[in-house]
């Protein structure tokens, strides 16, 4: 066992890890942020992305012991001071964005990543840039209109 | 996974000395690793982290090539101006490669190393007759590259960078799997004032393969329409989503377009 | 116009605040106290004899508390799994269900069946250990499709199923088809196959069973759409403990597609090691043990002719089809190819005899149950493939055919059971046909064959029976359970609503749904009113969510429990304010005297419902009433989609130009919800038609296990579809409701297959039509 510090959503934190701890179970497991999911083995559905120091991250194909010293952000803290959703958020349930929630977590923090690095895309850069965010509920249909919302509200 | 002792070395040397140890192994983005890891098809005892090392990343650009270090990201290769100036189909090549969150994380290094049949940058090391710089020795990508997942690489030995001469014109030209959105085929073409080369990764059993009649007939004529017909099929990859003659016919395809993109 | 949370209004959803910010609770995010993981071993082959399980090794190992097997389970008296719905052969006798125990004893039958479980401190420990079960395997033949399962020979996979043969089911007059058939002036043959599917949600199945010693009561928290039902069947068949000593909670759950209605070994034998070794246990699947142990979907071959008379009027239409329904009978696979399926060979279509055969086999693949549709899209894909290639032979056009042919007056009476209560298939066609600008097709081909592509378009008219169902016409058909739905309206002392239904969302919105059908009727504002649903503790019961019954049958029982509230309010409103009831209106918060200022507020209606101090001499106090909903019929969603696709003759690359759906649900609650169910939907048949394959090779592994060869639909392979909704009401419930949640899936695939067929100008393809399946059809 080691101990592994970073700041998650501006928090400092610390925890004991094994060498294989990944970032997503010191997120679930160890800190009890359960917005992040896992829905795959192979680094494919996006269910688990989280920032590392203002990167989209696979949290389930990232070490643990990899992040010391970072700063990571997830789906919790995404959402306004004040608790109310954040601009990505309302955008999604503005457009009915998401249906089950479980690839929602990991679709806005992509979103974010894509806004950050572009803000005003078209829908086909939205849809390429969500090649590795896998999403079964709601056909993408709703998911790319959220984020061109999000866009025009500018996050 | 099977657990590990994890390892942060500072520098290359550090790098190289922990790898001595038995059942070491090098991580430098994780894209492929951990999952094969989580997959337990891979047991490291010790796993040295190689990302973020200074002396391990940057794009340096000379007058006719271009050094990438070895832990440098997909992102930052996809991103780089100075490189886009001068190669722009090796920045489109990395931006290209898995998905945003993949990029941001995998490395040059990694892919190279790893030598998976249907991994990009391979096809660019051959097509530009890239020079691997690994901490013992320069290799030229016709030597490197072995065969699938085979390389010229030596227990405990790092991939710290590679070398591309800067052709006059080049593409990349990507069919995907569909599921994994990997290669099925990857053709680039690389025109230099001494000829064309041609990578062709994904399609072969052997791994990524020059396609020396497409480069033989496209040294003399470079346009789409010389582009031989496809490859024989025989050795190429056959599986769910393409049989080899499928694949072959790709290659044929693929490379027609890089040419007429390039 | 509606209220603006009223029935009809595209109220944004409640729940998506949870969701959005991170906050859903999905079973793998519960923890309890000294939680412990369980790992399965698993059968790496698809048929073997299990000859010695050495179990020693990984009892030792670190963190180890128990390791199980076969024996132990079924000498703790755990019930093998069932079948939920007998099907009798046409010989008159019963299906022949072979044995499933929750973890297999003496052989295994597929790649992936559970022989053994190792419960320890981690998940890591518990896959360590995993490692160290030696078990012997004496392997055996292998049957994959339903061609090796009936092949002269064929190994024997359950002996209770002599050739591997489950039933052999049939429907419609057979000789009056074939005489119809025989006077035909024209015959349309073909010979069509429905690919095997796996649901994916994107929740793995997960479970966390705790067993409470001091009140010998077990907890189990579960990704299901039907927790109740899950409840029963434990009790009932696996023994795992009488209904009161078990709870059953599915909480968010990420995604269903039919996949989780099921109860599965991994569920049971949870519960009953958490017993066992006095630890609480949870288990979630992997994304590739998920792809090896969730019902498959789909997987069919048929045979199908389809006789027209001079005037293009279908005479007759027979089916043959042959099922894979994999290694063992799952709970209600054996409905799936015969009443949700054979019973809708009639589309949308005035068809006088239809006779269908079916036959189902045992194979060594993962069991098959149902998936989004669930019979429906296989009976669609075969009428609306058979539709336009009858067309083309014909010398008419598709959309001409249809019209020539559809039902036009109702009630219509199939001759496969089902009767359309009530539809407008010309309706849909019509602006299905002005959506998708049919009239501009042959200048966007022009374009496409300048740009060197070929351009497709194709149609499908779909009709499916959901709001399933009707308790006493299932139970006829052999189903093992009634199909009704209850409800249960609280209005609490404060004025707030709670209302308890065995509906189950995981993903279909019901919070925000239900809630407003309780706004509209009550005029109370989406706040005050909370959607309870599974867990058995906590709702009175309920059959769950599938077969797009949700609205149709479950608000339908809210609907009844509303009644019976808004009846009693009126009562002590009229008590109080010393009017006739007949006067009494609800509205704005408040229950008013009509054409007065008289008025209680909604909150002093509730107070004074519990105080009783001032109600009617015969009146119970308290403001609570419950409702059992019981349909008399299916309903019969219905509609036209059309495809139009771009196809890349050197690849055989398809592209998805546009895509329109023009349904008919009946009455909507909520368009953006139904926006939503049909643009999933759509992207499930996109998947079927284009990407998914669950290919197996000959030694019965799963070639594609995992997203790396698996192909799910992303949001490059969509384009933004076109959906509109054209309304005929249901009269067979009290809203009107006809159901929206399959339709995307039943009727895509043939509207894109149909259109790559028409691109590239061959039919001689079978689903999913991929880049390679497309350049061989082209190339030859």
């Amino acid at each position: 066992m080691a101990t592994v510090s970073m700041t998650v959503n501006g928090k400092a934190v610390s925890g004991e890890i094994e060498g294989r701890t990944l970032l997503v179970q010191f997120l679930r497991e160890t800190l009890g942020l359960t917005g992040t999911h896992v829905g795959c083995d192979t680094s494919q559905c996006g269910a688990c992305v989280v920032h590392v120091d203002g990167e989209a991250v696979k949290a389930c194909s990232a070490l643990a012991a990899s992040c010391e010293g970072a700063a990571v952000t997830t789906i919790e803290g995404m959402a306004n001071a004040d608790g109310s959703l954040g601009t990505i958020q309302k955008a999604f349930q503005d457009n009915h964005g998401l249906q089950c929630g479980f690839c929602t977590p990991g679709m806005v923090m992509s979103a974010a990543d894509l806004l950050k690095n572009n803000p005003n895309p078209s829908e086909t850069e939205i849809r390429e840039y969500l090649e590795g965010n896998l999403c079964r509920c709601t056909g993408y249909h709703n998911i790319v209109k959220s984020i061109q919302a999000a866009a025009e509200a500018g996050a | 996974m099977y657990d590990f002792e994890y390892v942060k070395p500072g520098s290359v040397a550090e790098a190289v000395a922990a790898l001595q140890s038995e059942d070491a192994m090098a991580i430098s983005g994780g894209q492929t690793l951990l999952p094969t890891m989580k997959a337990r098809l891979a047991q490291p005892t010790k796993l040295i982290d190689l990302s973020g090392m200074a002396d391990m990343t940057g794009i340096s650009v000379a007058a006719d090539s271009v050094t990438i270090k070895g832990a440098t990201r997909h992102v930052d290769v996809e991103r780089s101006a100075d490189l886009r100036g001068v190669f722009p189909a090796l920045a489109d090549l990395a931006g290209g490669i898995g998905d945003p969150a993949v990029r941001n994380r995998g490395t040059i290094g990694g892919s190279v190393a790893n030598n998976d049949p249907a991994a990009c940058y391979p096809a660019v090391c051959m097509a530009t007759g890239a020079t691997i710089h690994t901490n013992a020795k320069q290799v030229a990508a016709d030597d490197f590259f072995q065969g699938m997942f085979d390389t010229a690489l030596d227990e405990g030995e790092l991939v710290t960078g590679v070398t591309f001469p800067i052709p006059q014109r080049a593409n990349y030209q990507k069919f995907l799997q569909p599921a994994s959105r990997f290669a099925m085929v990857g053709v680039f073409v690389a025109q230099y004032a001494s000829g064309v080369r041609v990578g062709v990764t994904g399609a072969s059993e052997s791994g990524v393969f020059r396609w020396t009649e497409a480069e033989a007939a496209l040294s003399a004529n470079f346009s789409a329409d010389a582009v031989p017909t496809a490859p024989s099929a025989d050795g190429m990859i056959g599986d769910i989503h393409g049989s080899p003659e499928y694949r072959a016919h790709l290659v044929h395809v693929m490379t027609k377009r890089a040419v007429a993109a390039s | 116009m509606p209220k603006d949370t009223g029935i009809g209004a595209p109220v944004t959803r409640t729940e998506d605040v949870r969701f959005a910010t991170g906050k859903g609770r999905y079973t793998d995010d519960f923890t309890c106290m000294g939680l412990h993981y369980a790992y399965f071993v698993r059968s790496p082959h698809a048929h073997a004899k299990v000859t010695g399980i050495d179990k020693s090794a990984a009892e030792a190992a670190p963190g180890v508390v128990a390791v199980y097997d076969g024996h132990q389970l079924t000498g703790d008296g755990v019930g093998n799994l069932i079948c939920g719905w007998g099907i009798t052969s046409k010989d008159g006798t019963p299906m022949n269900m072979g044995a499933w125990s929750a973890l297999a004893t003496n052989t295994v039958r597929y790649v992936g069946d559970a022989v053994a479980v190792v419960i320890a401190e981690s998940l890591e420990a518990a896959k360590d250990a995993a490692e160290l079960v030696d078990v012997t395997y004496e392997e055996l033949p292998v049957v994959v499709t339903v061609a090796d399962a009936t092949a002269a020979g064929a190994p024997q996979i359950h002996p209770e199923a002599a050739g591997n043969q489950i039933y052999d089911w049939e429907i419609g007059d057979e000789a009056a088809t074939d005489a119809a058939l025989a006077s035909a002036a024209k015959v349309v043959e073909m010979e069509i196959t429905n690919n095997r599917l796996v649901p994916n949600p994107m929740e793995p199945r997960a479970a966390m069973a705790q067993y409470d010693a001091g009140q010998d009561h077990l907890t189990l928290h579960t990704t299901s759409q039907n927790p109740h039902v899950a409840r029963l069947v434990l009790s009932a068949f696996y023994q795992i403990a009488p209904e009161h000593k078990l709870r059953v909670i599915a909480p968010d759950v990420g995604g269903g597609f039919g996949s989780k209605i099921y109860i599965y070994p991994e569920e049971i034998v949870c519960l009953w090691a958490a017993r066992k070794a006095g630890v609480p246990v949870k288990w979630t699947a992997d994304r590739t043990e998920a792809f090896i142990t969730d019902a498959h979907g789909r997987d069919h071959v048929s045979t199908a002719k389809m006789g027209f008379d001079a005037n293009n009027k279908i005479v007759g239409f027979k089916v043959d089809t042959q099922a894979n329904l994999g290694a063992y009978m799952s709970l209600f696979s054996s409905s799936v190819p015969t009443y949700l399926y054979a019973t809708l060979l009639s589309g949308q279509y005035n068809i006088e005899n239809i006779h269908c055969n079916v036959k189902t086999y045992y194979t060594n693949t993962v069991p098959v149950d149902a998936y989004r549709g669930a019979g429906r899209p296989e009976a669609c894909y075969l009428i609306e493939r058979m539709m336009e290639k009858s067309a083309k032979e014909l010398g008419v056009s598709p959309a001409e055919l249809r019209r020539t042919n559809f039902i036009q007056e109702f009630p219509h009476q199939t001759p496969v059971i089902m009767a359309y209560d009530i539809g407008d298939f010309n309706a849909t066609l019509d602006a299905a046909e002005a959506a998708a600008d049919v009239a501009g097709f042959a200048a966007r081909k022009a374009a496409s064959e300048a740009a060197g592509k070929k351009r497709g378009i194709g149609y499908s008219c779909y009709i499916e029976a959901c709001g399933i169902a009707p308790s006493k016409a299932v139970g006829s058909l052999g189903a093992g359970v009634g199909l009704w739905e209850s409800a249960e309206v609280r209005v609490n002392p404060v004025g707030s609503v709670e209302v308890l239904t065995g509906s189950h969302s995981h993903g279909q919105g019901h919070e925000t749904t239900f809630a407003q059908l309780v706004s509209d009727r009550l005029d109370l504002p989406m706040d005050s009113i909370k959607i309870v649903h599974g867990d058995t503790d906590t709702v009175q019961f309920g059959m769950g969510t599938y077969g797009s019954r949700s609205g149709a049958v479950g608000m339908s029982a809210i609907h009844k429990a509303l009644d019976k509230v808004e009846n009693k309010v009126k009562k002590i409103a009229a008590h109080v304010l010393e009017a006739a009831e007949s006067d009494i209106v609800i509205e704005g918060g408040a229950v008013k005297v009509q054409g007065t200022d008289k008025q209680m507020l909604w909150h002093e209606v509730g107070l004074a419902a519990y105080t009783a101090h001032n109600l009617p001499d015969d009146m119970e106090p308290g403001l609570k009433e419950g409702a059992f909903y019981d349909p008399t019929n299916f309903t019969f969603p219905a509609g036209t989609y059309i495809c139009e696709v771009e196809v890349d003759p050197d690849t055989g690359v398809t592209t998805v130009e546009n895509f329109t759906a023009a349904d008919d649900f009946g009455q909507v609650i909520n368009p953006l919800i139904v926006g939503g169910q049909v643009h999933g939907g759509i992207a499930q048949g996109v998947g079927q038609a284009m990407l998914e394959h669950a290919v197996y090779d000959a030694d019965g592994q799963l070639q594609a296990a995992t997203y790396m060869d698996y192909t799910m639909p992303r949001a490059d392979d969509l384009p933004m579809f076109k959906v509109s909704t054209h309304e005929t009401f249901c009269p067979g419930n009290p809203l009107g409701i006809k159901g929206c949640g399959e339709a995307g899936a039943i009727g895509s695939p043939p509207a894109l297959v149909n259109a790559v067929i028409d691109a590239i100008g061959t039919d001689d393809i079978q689903m999913p039509v991929t880049p390679q399946a497309v350049w061989k059809a082209i190339h030859g």
